[in-house]
């Protein structure tokens, strides 16, 4: 019974795969591909890795969607038409995803079986961590410092779109009210963001200890700061504003203050001393949560469009 | 009594599934936005509704039930306000027109 299930998501994922792919609209290939986001995250589920799931459904499909629509508004009724690609162009993409999409199969098949796996290690070091969710113990202990430079990712992605703003602009607000606010979305702005934000904190609350954590987290919150924003309920900050800057590099810059400190009282570089493990990890995590949320959602607004006041 | 429990669970969520279906033909098969809106949404509350009574039985605590309880609440909430959304572009296109 569940062989059946499976196989009927893989068939729609690899038939939805193709349809972003193929679909000559763009918006509809964007909403395919959220659709894709979702199906993955479940295939995630199904493979008993909900941590795993829950970020892919949360930043792979929503966030990525979102950021996704909102480009293609940008770019939608400006005329510009890029030139049709050439047999040629086309040939060579073909080619050259087929290449990859062999070689990734044959690495595939040539794995070890059983693969070789540290999870029984990872386990046996989670009382060092005081954490009960060995996801959390090898993002914030064991491989911290991947964790520390896709945090910092973010925000060089937040500088990239930001420096699309005219000069004039910079340090301003960006804007992303529509232009009249329906009432169904005012109202949905004024009730949701309680519970959404009780389900963010709760997120990266388990987090330590059953799946969850500050991406997951982060996206929820954000998503409710933007639902408030464009429910016209509170302007979107200014770009330059002390508050948000601070909130954007606060994840991080504790993080990496941590990490240096690990060099006095503890092992080196990333190192916790033990007793303190886990609130340490703890408030890392409620920093990032925060700096996360505040880069998803200024990702999403998008570029100043008011010049600063 | 768990096997009651059990039938419960079944016939209910048996249920959802099958108004879920119907809500996917109508957004399959229905000719315009509003009618295809109007499926749908039926399918997302009424059929959710059902899966989520169809589960309670099926919950460890009070506080899985209640978490249950709140995933249908809040997929309504946000259903219905896309649903409403949606329905006023359409309007406005219509009127624009």
């Amino acid at each position: 019974m569940m062989l059946l299930f499976d196989l009927a998501l893989v068939a729609s994922l690899l038939a939805l795969a193709v349809h972003v792919v193929v679909e000559p609209d763009e918006r509809s290939g964007i909403i395919a591909f959220l659709a894709f986001g979702l199906l993955l995250g479940l295939v995630w589920a199904r493979l008993a890795a909900p941590d795993v799931a829950l970020t892919e459904i949360a930043i792979g499909g929503g966030g990525t969607g979102v950021l996704l629509l909102r480009a293609e508004a940008a770019i939608r009724g400006r005329g510009k038409h890029e030139e049709p690609m050439t047999r040629t162009s086309k040939l060579a993409a073909a080619m050259g995803c087929a290449a990859i999409s062999v070689g990734l199969g044959f690495a595939v098949l040539s794995f070890a079986s059983p693969a070789p796996t540290l999870a029984p290690t990872a386990v046996e070091a989670l009382p060092a961590t005081g954490l009960g969710n060995p996801v959390t113990a090898v993002l914030l202990a064991y491989r911290a410092l991947d964790t520390l430079l896709e945090k910092i990712v973010v925000l060089l992605a937040l500088i990239g779109v930001w420096s699309l703003a005219p000069d004039a602009l910079w340090g301003g607000a960006p804007e992303v009210r529509p232009s009249a606010v329906p009432d169904p979305l005012a109202y949905l702005a004024r009730v949701l963001p309680p519970f959404g934000v009780v389900i963010g904190v709760y997120m990266f609350w388990v987090g330590a200890d059953a799946p969850g954590g500050t991406f997951q987290a982060g996206t929820v919150l954000a998503a409710m700061w933007l639902l408030v924003m464009m429910g016209g309920l509170r302007p979107p900050p200014e770009t330059a504003a002390l508050p948000l800057r601070l909130a954007l590099a606060g994840g991080p810059v504790l993080f990496l203050a941590i990490a240096f400190l690990g060099f006095a009282f503890a092992d080196g570089f990333l190192a916790y001393p033990k007793a303190l493990a886990k609130p340490l990890i703890v408030a890392i995590e409620a920093a990032l949560t925060v700096s996360v949320a505040a880069a998803l959602a200024m990702l999403v607004a998008g570029p100043a469009r008011k010049a600063p006041s | 009594m768990s096997s009651l429990a059990d039938i419960v669970t079944v016939v209910l969520v048996a249920a959802g599934a099958l108004l879920f279906l119907a809500g996917a033909l109508g957004l399959l098969r229905f000719p315009d936005t509003l009618s295809r809106l109007h499926a749908i949404s039926k399918a997302d509350n009424l059929g959710l509704g059902l899966i989520v009574i169809g589960l309670l039985p099926q919950a460890a605590s009070i506080a899985d039930g209640l978490k249950l309880l709140c995933i249908w609440l809040l997929a309504q909430l946000s259903a219905a306000t896309a649903s409403q959304l949606l329905a006023r572009a359409v309007h406005r296109g219509r009127a624009g027109r």
